[in-house]
């Protein structure tokens, strides 16, 4: 189906249609369970109902109007920023890691693209029929059958996207709620417009533009091309038992049996196509390693399928890495990990997975910032006495309200003045600002450098966190 | 050259040949460029219609689009769509917004506000904002003053008093300080004699025989300092004269860092006295409930009296 060079001078190729037969194997039916796992997790989320004092009893509320995302016992709110960084570190990590050992698998098997996608040609098969009926439809004419069919095809579609929209934006709002509202026109204008932007975005993406998408849109396959190495695991065409001296060649007769192809020095590939047909991308994998090739792995089981009923040995195309290959005796693929490179990104991933798991886990119960105040950054008084101020802003992150009592280690006593505030009771999700000053002599300044801030919640002294902080005096190097 | 060849039996030309085989390809621009070239038209025009465009001499096109808002007056104004308009319709919103705030601070007494938590993070925040509009550009942003100009807000010092009431005079009605000029008065080794003295209350490093003859001068009738500095040299708050004993420098800090320059700036104050410790006057140019938050900001940024 590939057009020659000389024909694609023009500025735009235009899309060549793909059918894809729909096919059964081992990919077939990993693809399919997280095509159900991750839809069920998606779709059926937001309506997980989860009791709350302070908010919509709903298990994943992200809660803009409130300034905090609402995660099962979690609630992160904006303080916790460093949370979504370590996350989208995880995430890059994880896809160079794994781009480095089997190659595209996200790809193949996790991107929201490729998984709408299939979800979306599963209707076509259904509404439409297998490939040659979609074939025929295709090329007849404007007829019922084929107006119906089509358009049904495409109502379907247009449903499927509408409820992946409304399901998104359920995720930041009382999702029964939501549904009521959206019918009966009280939603808010950010809904309309974010489920009408994804019901088109999606509709274009899986329907209409599908593969396009990977090949012209998306740079996360161009960017896991390069990390490519010739020991990496990737959907391979094993060309030197496919084509042999002479090439691939059907299974006619004389050319049936292995013995006979070898014979004659013919291939074990019989051209049947099937691997062509089955490609969401439309490409042809014994072309070589390709960038349109998502690796979804179904080229994999059509060719198993074929050469279990030529009883030819199975593996035709195989996961394999370049370095295998090329090798005089290939021997049995696997993942290959010992390398500088990939063993780095897994060490990182485990260090990174490791603080977000300590950073979240011993969250305290209320987030805490004492800052000193820098202009001026110290204050000499009347009788010669050394001032610093500092700010201390104290974050309510429980549910209920809750009084703090803040006292210093370091410094004597009397030193620390709170003026009104020796205790500050804050509401649910809210701050309190108080400011301290510390008064030092001269000497006692000379001396201390460092001191702490400790913020105890009232009846919780295990929950108390203290935080270190300068003393700034004359003639000290700030 | 192949791709020239090419390009030959694709493309067409515009037919016209000169010089006999010179020709043009005819490549028109992308349809959806066009398209969106003509949509960019129409935008633009349903755009003159509706915002303001074009100048007219002096004045503009307003356009259909109209925005209302409340300008300082008190007045409601309605006036074709600008940016200008727009920023006042939000100060508008906020001032509604910050209404309940300002309402609670006039109701409360100075004591009840400082000891609220809620309007003490209030205080905190929009007494910043005031204090960096109208107080920074003298006393600087954390209020820390300027030695030689402007007094410094935040230590335990206040030539007005640091008392509620007597700071809210101060911004009320502002102050002026004066200190008039010794030098016709006294001669250069009686001012040199004072200054000394001066020098001696801080426990600066000074000549202590002539520090005794400035003692004399300062509590004698022919300087008489001690009329506005109190005999103790300790200051009158009534009148804004600083006192003298302790560690804070307002005029004669600048640039000595040594004992000697020290005593020469202090020389140099006596002998020419000050005519610069102008407070400006607040009342007419802040809102009572504004002078009121500064007040409290004010008295918390140096630990208040």
């Amino acid at each position: 189906m590939q057009k020659g060079l000389e024909e694609q001078l023009g500025l735009y190729q235009k899309r060549i249609p793909i059918f894809t037969r729909s096919v059964q194997g081992p990919f077939r039916r990993f693809k399919t369970a997280m095509l159900v796992l991750a839809f069920a997790v998606y779709f059926l989320l937001p309506w997980l109902p989860w009791s709350r004092l302070d908010a919509p009893a709903q298990a994943i509320l992200f809660d803009l109007p409130g300034r905090r995302f609402l995660i099962f016992e979690l609630t992160v709110y904006p303080q916790n920023v460093i949370w979504l960084a370590l996350l989208l570190f995880i995430a890059a990590i994880l896809l160079f890691f794994v781009t480095g050992l089997v190659g595209r698998a996200f790809c193949g098997y996790f991107c929201f693209q490729t998984l709408w996608t299939d979800f979306f040609i599963w209707i076509e098969h259904k509404v439409q029929g297998e490939r040659p009926a979609r074939v025929r439809l295709y090329r007849q004419p404007w007829d019922r059958e084929k107006i119906i069919k089509i358009g049904s095809t495409h109502a379907l579609w247009v449903l499927a996207s509408f409820w992946t929209g409304l399901t998104f934006v359920a995720y930041f709002t009382y999702a029964p709620q939501l549904v009521v509202d959206f019918f009966t026109g009280q939603a808010a204008a950010a809904a309309y417009i974010t489920i009408g932007i994804l019901t088109l975005s999606t509709y274009a993406a899986a329907g209409l533009m599908r593969e396009q998408i990977c090949t012209y849109v998306c740079p996360y396959g161009r960017f896991q091309s390069v990390m490519y190495e010739p020991e990496t695991l990737a959907v391979h065409y094993d060309a030197r038992r496919g084509e042999a001296a002479h090439g691939r060649a059907t299974a006619r007769a004389g050319q049936r049996t292995l013995a006979e192809r070898h014979e004659k020095g013919l291939g074990d590939c019989v051209d049947c196509g099937l691997c062509v047909q089955v490609c969401p991308t439309g490409i042809d994998i014994r072309d070589g390693l390709q960038y349109k090739c998502i690796s979804c792995g179904l080229c994999i089981d059509a060719c198993n399928s074929i050469m279990d009923s030529f009883n030819y040995p199975r593996g035709l195309i195989r996961y394999d890495s370049e370095k295998n290959l090329g090798a005089a005796v290939p021997a049995a693929p696997r993942v290959q990990w010992k390398r500088l490179k990939t063993v780095g990104y897994g060490a990182a991933l485990i260090l990174m997975s490791a603080t977000l798991a300590y950073s979240i886990g011993t969250r305290g119960s209320f987030d805490r910032a004492v800052n000193q105040i820098r202009q001026p950054l110290y204050v000499v008084l009347s009788n010669g006495d050394i001032r610093n101020r500092y700010q201390i802003r104290i974050t309510n992150k429980v549910g209920e309200e809750q009084t703090y009592l803040i006292s210093a280690r370091g410094i004597p006593g009397e030193a620390l003045d709170l003026g009104n505030f020796r205790e500050i009771t804050v509401k649910p999700g809210h701050s309190g600002l108080v400011q301290a000053s510390v008064r030092l002599s001269p000497q006692q300044a000379a001396q201390i450098r460092h001191f702490e801030i400790v913020i105890t919640p009232r009846g919780k002294p295990a929950e108390a966190r203290s935080e270190a902080v300068r003393f700034d005096g004359p003639g000290r190097r700030p | 050259m192949s791709e020239q060849k090419l390009q030959s039996q694709t493309v067409q030309t515009t037919g016209h040949a000169w010089d006999g085989d010179l020709q043009e390809y005819n490549n028109p621009l992308p349809a959806w460029w066009v398209y969106t070239f003509y949509a960019t038209v129409i935008f633009s025009i349903v755009y003159w219609i509706i915002y303001p465009s074009w100048p007219i001499g002096k004045n503009w096109i307003g356009g259909v689009s109209k925005i209302t808002y409340v300008n300082s007056e008190g007045e409601t104004k309605t006036h074709s769509w600008n940016t200008r308009a727009l920023l006042l319709k939000d100060l508008n919103k906020a001032a509604v917004e910050q209404k309940p705030y300002f309402d609670k601070v006039s109701a409360m007494s100075y004591e009840q506000i400082a000891k609220d938590p809620e309007m003490n993070g209030f205080i905190l925040s929009s007494g910043k904002t005031l204090f960096a509009d109208n107080c920074a550009p003298c006393h600087q942003a954390g209020g820390q003053g300027m030695v030689g100009f402007f007094p410094n807000l935040t230590d335990d010092d206040w030539l007005y008093g640091g008392s509620f009431d007597a700071i809210h005079t101060t911004l009320t009605g502002g102050r002026r300080g004066y200190m008039p000029s010794f030098n016709e008065v006294l001669e250069g080794g009686q001012i040199d004699q004072l200054a000394n003295y001066v020098a001696s209350l801080s426990g600066i490093q000074h000549d202590g025989a002539k520090a005794a003859a400035g003692n004399a001068l300062f509590h004698g009738n022919a300087a008489a300092c001690y009329v506005c500095h109190g005999s103790d040299a300790k200051g009158r708050k009534e009148i804004g004269a600083p006192n003298l004993t302790d560690n804070i420098w307002l005029w004669a800090d600048v640039p000595a860092t040594e004992a000697q320059g020290k005593v020469a700036v202090i020389r140099g104050v006596i002998a020419n006295g000050l005519n610069k410790g102008v407070m400006p006057a607040w009342a007419d140019r802040l809102s009572p409930e504004q002078i009121k938050v500064l007040t409290v900001y004010v008295h918390e940024l140096g630990g208040g009296q």
